[in-house]
């Protein structure tokens, strides 16, 4: 149990069986998470993304199957031990009632404190780093409840990155965000990926963000990976007819070169 | 990790300590605290009113004592009817009042805390119905003493509890589902003791429905013990399990993935939430709205986001206290049960909670 099935990848699961109750989500499902990669997932609604990301986060306890991290595991080591290791923002996540933007983002340090020590300088510095490198630092004295859609999702993100762990995982950050905070959201993830060294695992629903910003693209279906790899590589008209069922197009993206999908207009031929 | 987070310039030192809290370092960082001001004032204030209610509650009433003669009078000195008065009957009262609206108070906290619903107090989740049920059969059924009642509730109140949280559980509980549930089966149990009243003795029914109101009158130095032996244990492991409770309000996934152990976590805190719970009504029955109320206006009061048990120990504690004056002074020489007070101040509390939130959202 101690080596790690895939080199190069710190978080890795093989033959998962992922179910709630009775419902199995996917089954004999290996996934392993390339270190220091831009990872996204994407699929059609309820295929099982969130599902494979709590599994990888340890949330959801796989009904059969091990998911391991750094060889080990992840159910085998103490609980803050992993969130030390492994943020996760999950798809929704509620802010109490009155609870301040910093207050909110300060209990990111939860995984790195203890009875004694709640609130150190260092605690208090990495706070300071993650509302800066959001942009929330002028917020830092408002009310979360008072916040827009676009704002709140970047104070999540700022608790998460508090939590000063190498690998995070995120889902959907930016589902309800207009496009141009989807942009400055998508952005500050690369930066975290490029620039700090981040291993990202993110939810995306927009297949062109996701080509875009992936280094390396896992597309699932009904539970399965049906394809992974650069996105330059494996997105294919084929591919997206066959997990979206939806007749594209690909063309380069203007911008960046990497593939850009264009639904096939099918109003002519449905008159 | 700590240096490919370093900041690109200097941050403004105290940005990042939330609003409204001090960081306190001691002994070279070994201790370090948040502490909030706002919450320490709120602390102290509720302790000195409940120490006047307290002191008002030994000293006034048909026999009156000075305040001088009461220190002499709990060590048994003094004029006899003082040491009566103190001894035997106002400070057991007091004493009692105190412990159990601290136990109503945490309790209250820890059972909205984890349903996530203002509503998921005992009162409304089926504690409170499931231990009037348990007494009532035991007054009515066995005809038994105070002890045998007592416990005929804590084990009504464990038991549907138990099944209040087993019928809510898929995938672990959901707050608005426990709070569902719990409405559905008090409502069950409601009908049962309503159907054994009228089918009993008119005096047991009355006995019955006397202890179903709660009420502090003719406590002892018996009730004083339970409910503070029972807080001096339960109140430490809650206390203890509070910042992680606090945790859980961002949602199962968040706090999971912060590294708190949901799952335990739940499971403490509930079976010391419930027989915190238990005991307060045993020692003076299911007295009404302390539970729902106290921690809603504890966390208005310290205007923390989130639960605060000292706090809402405290509120609970003075509000039971200052309602139980309230009961026996205001329509003097007639002494009202404390549970009609707390109904009255909890209610129209419930309502005000409610209609101002209603017009927050609409406006
Ligand atoms: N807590 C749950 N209990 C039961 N079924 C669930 C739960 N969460 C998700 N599901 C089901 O699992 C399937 C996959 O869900 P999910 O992983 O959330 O999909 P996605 O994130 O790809 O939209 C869906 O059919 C959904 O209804
Ligand atoms: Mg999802």
């Amino acid at each position: 149990m101690t080596t790690p099935a895939d080199t190069g990848s710190r978080l890795n699961g093989r033959d998962l069986t992922l179910a709630y109750e009775q419902r199995v989500i996917s089954q004999n499902l290996a996934v392993s998470i390339p270190d220091n990669s831009f990872t996204v997932i994407v699929g059609p609604n309820a295929c099982g993304k969130s599902t494979l990301l709590r599994a990888l986060s340890r949330t959801l306890k796989p009904a059969h199957g091990h998911v391991h991290l750094d060889g080990q595991v992840i159910g085998s080591y103490p609980a803050k031990e992993v969130a030390r290791r492994l943020g996760l923002l999950p798809q929704t996540s509620i802010a109490p009632d009155g609870i301040g933007v910093a207050d909110l983002v300060a209990r990111g340090r939860f995984p790195h404190q203890g009875f004694l020590r709640q609130w150190s300088a260092q605690d208090e510095a990495v706070v300071a780093e993650a509302m800066d490198a959001t942009g929330v630092t002028a917020l830092a004295d408002r009310s979360v409840d008072e916040l827009s859609g676009g704002q709140r999702q970047r104070v999540w993100l700022a608790m998460v990155l508090a939590q000063q762990t190498p690998l995070l995982l995120l889902d959907e950050p930016t589902t309800y965000l207009d496009i141009a905070h989807q942009m400055d959201m998508l952005d500050l993830c690369a930066d975290l990926h490029a620039e700090r060294g981040y291993t990202l695992v993110a939810v995306l629903h927009d297949l062109n963000h996701a080509c875009r910003y992936a280094s390396h693209l896992i597309v699932m279906k009904e539970g399965a990976i049906v394809a992974e790899g650069d996105p330059a590589k494996v997105v294919t008209a084929e591919l997206v007819e066959e997990v979206f069922g939806l007749p594209v197009r690909i063309i380069p993206d203007p911008e960046t070169g990497t593939p850009m999908i264009v639904p096939v207009d099918r109003r002519g031929a449905a008159r | 990790m700590s240096k490919t987070l370093a900041p690109p310039r200097p941050t403004p030192t105290g940005r990042a300590t939330p609003r409204g809290a001090l960081a306190v370092r001691l002994f070279g960082e070994r201790i370090s605290l948040l502490v909030r001001p706002r919450t320490v004032a709120v602390c102290l204030a509720l302790v000195l009113v409940g120490v006047l209610a307290l002191a008002v509650t030994v000293t006034v009433g048909d026999y009156e004592i000075s305040l001088a003669a009461v220190p002499g009078a709990i060590l048994g000195y003094g004029e006899r009817l003082d040491v009566f008065f103190v001894q035997g009957v106002r400070l057991p009262r007091a004493l009692t009042a105190i412990g159990v609206g601290a136990a109503l108070g945490i309790a209250g906290s820890v059972f909205q805390s984890l349903s996530r619903n203002a509503l998921g107090s005992p009162d409304i989740i089926g504690f409170t119905s499931g231990a009037a049920t348990g007494a009532v059969l035991v007054i009515l059924v066995l005809g038994a003493g105070r002890l045998a009642v007592s416990l005929g509730a804590i084990a009504g109140g464990l038991l549907t509890a138990a099944i209040v949280y087993l019928l809510a559980m898929k995938n672990g509980v959901q707050g608005y589902r426990l709070v569902l549930v719990g409405i559905g089966v008090s409502a069950m149990l409601g009908s049962v003791r309503d159907y054994l009243l009228t089918r009993a003795e008119l005096t047991d029914a009355l006995g019955a429905q006397i202890w179903m109101i709660g009420s502090l009158n003719s406590r002892g130095w018996a009730e004083v013990a339970a409910v503070w032996i029972s807080l001096a244990v339960l109140a430490p492991v809650l206390l203890a399990l509070g910042r992680r409770l606090r945790f859980m309000e961002l949602g199962d996934d968040t706090a999971q993935g912060l590294g708190v152990p949901i799952r335990s976590t739940q499971i403490w805190a509930l079976a010391a939430a419930s027989a915190l719970t238990g005991a307060a009504i045993a020692v003076a029955g299911p007295i009404g709205f302390v539970a729902l109320a106290a921690p809603q206006i504890a966390r208005r009061l310290t205007r923390t986001g989130g639960t605060t048990l000292v706090g809402s120990a405290l509120t609970g504690a003075t509000l039971l206290v200052v309602a139980d004056l309230v009961a026996l002074r205001a329509l003097a020489p007639t002494q009202l049960p404390v549970g009609v007070v707390t109904a009255v101040i909890g209610g129209s509390y419930l309502i005000w909670l409610l209609y101002t939130e209603w017009r927050g959202v609409r406006a």
